[in-house]
Parts: structure tokens; sequence; C-alpha cells
């Protein structure tokens, strides 16, 4: 019996790793939900992103969405910790 | 600025849209800040904020509401020439804000101003999250064949289209870069939105 090949998941980019009809099953059944899937079947990868309507409503809310980051140190701080002082966000990039 | 502003219960937090913490780590440590200087090597921030490009930047007031939405602003003058964007206007309004000598703006008009994203914005996205797995795994062919779908999706936005160019093996301030830059423009689109306001 061959063993069945691995396929990872990334759900809203957390890896899983199942079983390939399990992975592509998956994929199929996010998207019919409506969710944004990229899949790559040769490499056994699916990302399941989150969709529109549901980032859209949260930053509707004006509710500043958290996340969680680290530092150059790999310690992780989140928007959240900051509650109580006006925060200026800023993305940049070295690019 | 976070300095001075620190003592009217103000932080700066940036967040570097890098390909990987090595990228950011020369430009942190030359600024050397005193306040929170992120990483976010798989654009976490980005798929929240619906972020297109750099430098974007929003103000969150104390109850952790938006009170100004993504808006292009520079600390410095470098690229005035480019932007037509004066530093010293976002700093004055961002001072007065911080000092509470101004209100920030109504809510509808907050929300009028908001860009928020589209389906193809998220499955650009999408895209993106599996090639840049694909690429910290080191199939960097693979990864480049799904960067590119993801800039077919979303083509006016940059943190893709510029942003993974050094995953490409593509220098990012080089003739490909110029290249689609001008073709961009030559359009008649925007590389940088500033808020009307």
């Amino acid at each position: 019996m061959t063993a069945t090949r691995r396929f990872t998941v990334l759900d809203d980019g957390r890896p899983t790793e199942v079983d390939e009809p399990e992975g592509a099953a998956l994929a199929k059944r996010a998207e019919a939900a409506g969710r944004p899937v990229a899949v790559d079947l040769d490499e056994r990868v699916a990302y399941l992103g989150v969709g529109a309507a549901e980032r859209a409503k949260a930053l509707a809310s004006l509710e500043a969405p958290d996340f969680t980051l680290p530092d150059l140190d790999g310690r992780r701080h989140s928007l959240s910790q900051y509650r109580g002082k006006k925060v200026l966000l800023v993305a940049y990039a070295s690019w | 600025m976070h300095e001075e502003l620190r003592g009217f219960g103000f932080t700066v937090i940036t967040v570097a849209l890098d390909p990987s913490t090595d990228d950011a780590r020369p430009w942190i440590e030359a600024a050397r800040p005193t306040h929170p200087s992120l990483i976010d090597t798989t654009h976490v921030l980005a798929d929240l904020y619906n972020v297109v490009n750099v430098p974007t930047i929003l103000w969150i007031d104390e109850h952790g509401r938006i009170v100004r939405p993504n808006d292009v602003a520079f600390g410095t003058d470098t690229f005035k020439h480019i932007t037509g964007l004066s530093a010293a206007t976002h700093l004055a309004a961002l001072r007065a804000w911080v000092r509470g000598e101004t209100t920030a703006l109504p809510e509808a008009r907050i929300r009028a101003l908001q860009s928020l994203p589209t389906d193809d914005d998220q499955r650009a996205r999408a895209e993106f999250g599996l090639g840049e797995w694909l690429f910290a795994h080191g199939r960097t062919e693979a990864a480049a064949r799904h960067f590119a779908k993801a800039g077919e999706l979303a083509p006016h936005d940059f943190t893709i289209r510029r942003g993974t160019m050094p995953m490409r093996g593509i220098d990012p301030m080089g003739p490909q870069f110029r290249e689609m830059f001008g073709a961009w423009v030559k359009a008649g689109n925007p590389y940088y939105r500033p808020l009307a306001e």
C-alpha cells in the first residue's frame, strides 16, 4: 500500500497538514463558501483567505482590526496592548 | 515625533511589509526606534487594513477606533519631488490631533474616505499568501507563478507587485520597477493615493 501524500492547508495563514484528497476537498469547500482560495496542486498547498465582505465589514465598523506581529527580537506586540493611547500606525517597506 | 508626543498618550507603531526580517533589520537598527517596530513578512496588516502600497498611515484613537483611514504620508521630504506630498502637512495635523487641539473627522466622513477591499483584492492576497509560503519553503519558481497571478488580480496593489520583486530576483528599485511604474502612471493611474483632505 502506498502512503497518501500530504497536503498543506494554510487557513488564513495558519498551516495544517492533511492527506492530499482531504486538502483538495477543504479548498473546494472554502471556495464554495465564498472564501478566496489559491491552490497549487503540483506543490500540494492551498491558501484559504478571508473574503472581501468580512474584511470590508470590519473596516467600515471603524473598530481597528487587531493584529499581533514580532519585532526584530521576536517579541510579539498586539495593537490592542496600546489601547488608551493614540496610535500612528505606519506601514512601510525597504523596497 | 514619537518622542515629542509620547507624553500626550501617543505612540507610533511601524510595520515593515518586507520579505524577511533581515530586509527590515538595517532600517530598524539605523533608526533605533523607541516605539514598537514590527515586521510583517506575510502581510497580515495589508490583508486586515487593505494596504496596497507603502507608506500607508492610519490614525487610531485611544478607544481603538480608526479616525483617519489609509492615507499616504512621509516622515521626511526625501520623496517630495516625486510625490508632491509635504511631510510637514501631515505632521502638523498629527500633532494637533494628538494634543487634542482638533477633533477627528466625523464617522460618516471617515467611512466615505475609506477604501474597502474587493473580491479580486482578497483573491490576490490569497495568491500572495500561497506564494509567500512557497517562497519561505524554498519553492521559488512555484512562488513566482502565484505572485504573478496576484499582481494580475490586483494591479494597483504594489505591496504585491513591487513587494514581491525581491522574492522573484528582481531589483525593486531597478529598471523593471521603473517600467511597471511608468506604464501604470502613463495609463492615468495614481501610484500614491493620499486622502482628499
